[in-house]
């Protein structure tokens, strides 16, 4: 990652459990996470690997099961898990906004667009019209034709694509420092995908905010983020800036994500490769490396010791591999 | 709103012209001949053909049933079989008390179970939600003319603070003091249902992902609670409420006789025992209507609360 920006935030070292009937899950583990001033972080991982989980975290909206157990979320210098319930809500909807997962479900269903937009500027100064200004113009600028009348329609008046354009334009209407983007093109289709993500960036630049970026979309992740960090099973494998990840990827997961990738397969071939094997049952973690039973790689220190973050590159690139750890002899 | 409020009123008109349609095949369907029924011992050939004849019987059932649509048009249901006065002004004069007893009823059930289940629903698993979830199920359990008795026996009988039978002879104030009791025999089972559908449907709501994505930006509880959730989670008790209206009468009928209070509930009762048929058929072709008019109601408020379903029907 690049140094000489302040980071805007920083998770260290954030664990974190769930707890549940057959146990308790331990969802994040050890996650470390920077997001730098002005700049777009990529959160990529399979289905489960605790993206939403850490988007959560970071906004303190977590289902009441959760519990943080190690750790800190350092925001604008202060550690949010310090902060009381209303000194968090005084954050949410001013410093940090965030886009949902699911567009359809995201607004709610009783409430006019316009009513829920005035909504959230409740904090603003100004009257009603004003706001409903702002509203107009925040539709207008997410590409909502005739904005003026459709602030008057319900959510379910518009279409998916359209709905998470809403969702975009009230997360960026509140002008925050970071911006916390859980898959917003997940739920949409390809098409629509690259018109959000231009859409995004374009945004980005004018508001000049940080973005947490989570997708399972590598080629997404490529196209709009300046740094990257890779998520498996509840932590962080690898991180660096985008060039680093797709040129020299350090850990064997990376490399294994990379080429399952559609976008980046070379041969024709009638199956899209997989990685074999399951991501690890998450309740109680066994020792050792967690990709040890994927990994083609794997030798006899993955199975007893949990490998550290290991430098490849002096610009911050690191994967926890045992692979990379310059001070062991080579395995046999 | 104007298209889906005459399109249901539209529907509600079907559903009592094919209610009163069944009710009326119903009742021919059963064996025995009313005029044998309403003569009793009395009846010779002759009357019984006389009655037949004043009665309609003879026709064809197509022709009996719009004669019988005709006459309920135009306000005519018949003449009680002893008085000769007409059904419709003694139903009719029954009616209020009945009407009274079961919007009073379910006005203070709801005025109490709304914000007890929402209060259940935002501080759940403490101590006074797990206390209104016991009594509710208690209430829910116990059935309405058991504590009607109850309460005919505490209040009035053994600490006399209210009248037992009756519904006031003069003023308002007289009137209220004999609603009391029945309408809390009749509701409080209410506000232990109510507040459960209340409660559940809240919880529900309050996990969904608009109201974790109105947190999000910050606004304040209270606005989340009145504004986003509470008007979602009202509708399926609305409708229950509505739907609910069969239940609350056949409660009230057994609050009526219990205090003696004159309503529809009495009416019934000596009507089926006297064999008065033209009577029953009047009140429970009441009965039907305002079955009728409380679910058509139910929908309309729905339909002020949720855009989605003006657009539905
Ligand atoms: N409330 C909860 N209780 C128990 N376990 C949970 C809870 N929420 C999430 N989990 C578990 O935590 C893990 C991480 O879930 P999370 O939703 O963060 O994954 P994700 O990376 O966002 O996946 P996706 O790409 O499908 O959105 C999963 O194993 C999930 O089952
Ligand atoms: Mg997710």
């Amino acid at each position: 990652m690049t140094q000489g920006d302040a980071a805007l935030l920083d998770v260290n070292r954030l664990s974190l459990d769930f707890g549940s009937p057959r146990g308790r899950v331990h969802a994040l583990r050890d996650v470390t996470v920077s997001v730098p001033k002005g700049r777009i972080v990529g959160v990529v991982g399979e289905s489960g690997c605790g993206k939403s989980t850490l988007a959560f975290a970071i906004i303190r909206l977590l289902a009441g099961n959760a519990e943080v157990t190690g750790g800190e979320i350092v925001f604008e210098g202060q550690n949010l898990l310090d902060l009381n319930a209303r000194q968090m809500r005084a954050l949410r909807g001013q410093r940090m906004s965030m886009i949902f997962q699911d567009p359809m479900t995201a607004l709610n269903p009783i409430r006019t667009i316009e009513q829920q937009m005035v909504d959230i500027q409740y904090r603003a100064p100004g009257g009603q019209a004003g706001k409903r200004r702002h509203a107009a113009e925040a539709l207008d600028r997410v590409g909502i034709p005739d904005p003026e009348s459709r602030l008057q329609a319900y959510p379910h008046q518009f279409s998916g694509g359209m709905r998470q354009r809403i969702c975009i334009a009230m997360a960026l209407l509140v002008e925050p420092a970071l911006l916390l983007a859980d898959e917003p093109t997940t739920a949409l289709d390809a098409t629509l995908e690259v018109q959000i993500i231009d859409l995004l960036k374009d945004l980005q630049r004018d508001i000049g905010c940080s973005v947490l970026f989570v997708s399972h979309h590598l080629g997404t992740v490529a196209e709009l983020c300046d740094d990257v960090v890779v998520m498996y099973a509840g932590e962080v494998v690898e991180r660096g800036s985008v060039r680093d990840i797709f040129n020299n990827p350090g850990h064997p997961y990376t490399q294994a994500l990379l080429q399952c990738d559609p976008g980046r397969i070379r041969e024709r071939t009638r199956h899209l490769p997989t990685i074999p094997g399951n991501v690890p049952n998450l309740l109680g973690m066994p020792r050792g490396c967690i990709f040890k039973d994927r990994c083609p790689h794997v030798f006899d220190r993955c199975r007893h010791e949990r490998p550290a973050h290991h430098a490849i590159a002096t610009d911050g690139h690191t994967a926890s591999c045992h692979l990379l750890d310059q001070t062991a002899e080579a395995p046999a | 709103m104007w298209l889906y409020l005459v399109r249901r009123l539209f529907l509600a008109v079907a559903i009592v012209v094919l209610a009163v349609t069944l009710l009326f095949v119903m009742i021919h369907a059963v064996p025995g001949d009313p005029a044998a029924i309403i003569l009793g011992p009395r009846a010779t050939p002759e009357l019984k053909a006389a009655l037949h004849a004043k009665m309609g019987l003879d026709d064809p059932l197509p022709v009996q049933i719009l004669t019988f649509f005709a006459d309920v048009v135009r306000g005519d249901m018949g003449t009680d079989v002893f008085t000769q006065r007409p059904v419709s002004r003694i139903v009719l004069g029954q009616l209020p008390f009945t009407i009274t007893l079961i919007l009073t009823s379910i006005a203070w059930a709801a005025l109490v179970a709304i914000p007890l289940g929402c209060y259940s629903a935002i501080r759940r698993n403490t101590m006074i939600d797990k206390v209104t979830g016991v009594l509710s199920v208690g209430t829910i359990a116990i059935p309405s003319f058991v504590m009607a008795l109850y309460a005919l026996l505490i209040f009035a009988v053994l600490l006399k603070w209210l009248p037992a039978i009756g519904a006031g002879q003069g003023g308002l104030w007289d009137a209220i003091r004999h609603l009391i009791l029945p309408a809390l025999a009749v509701g409080i089972g209410w506000v232990g249902y109510i507040s459960r559908i209340v409660r559940a449907s809240m919880l529900e709501i309050l996990g969904e992902n608009h109201v974790r994505m109105a947190r999000a930006f910050g606004l304040p509880e209270r606005r989340i609670v009145f504004r986003y959730a509470l008007p979602l989670a009202i509708l399926p008790t609305v409708t229950v409420l509505g739907v609910g209206m069969a239940h609350l009468l056949s409660a009230a009928v057994f609050a009526e006789v219990v205090f003696a209070r004159p309503g529809i509930g009495g009416l019934i009762v000596t009507a089926v025992n006297t064999r008065n048929y033209p009577i029953v058929m009047g009140t429970v072709l009441v009965t039907t209507g305002l079955f009728v008019i409380s679910t058509t109601i139910a929908d309309l408020v729905n339909a002020m609360l949720d855009p989605r379903v003006r657009e539905s029907l």
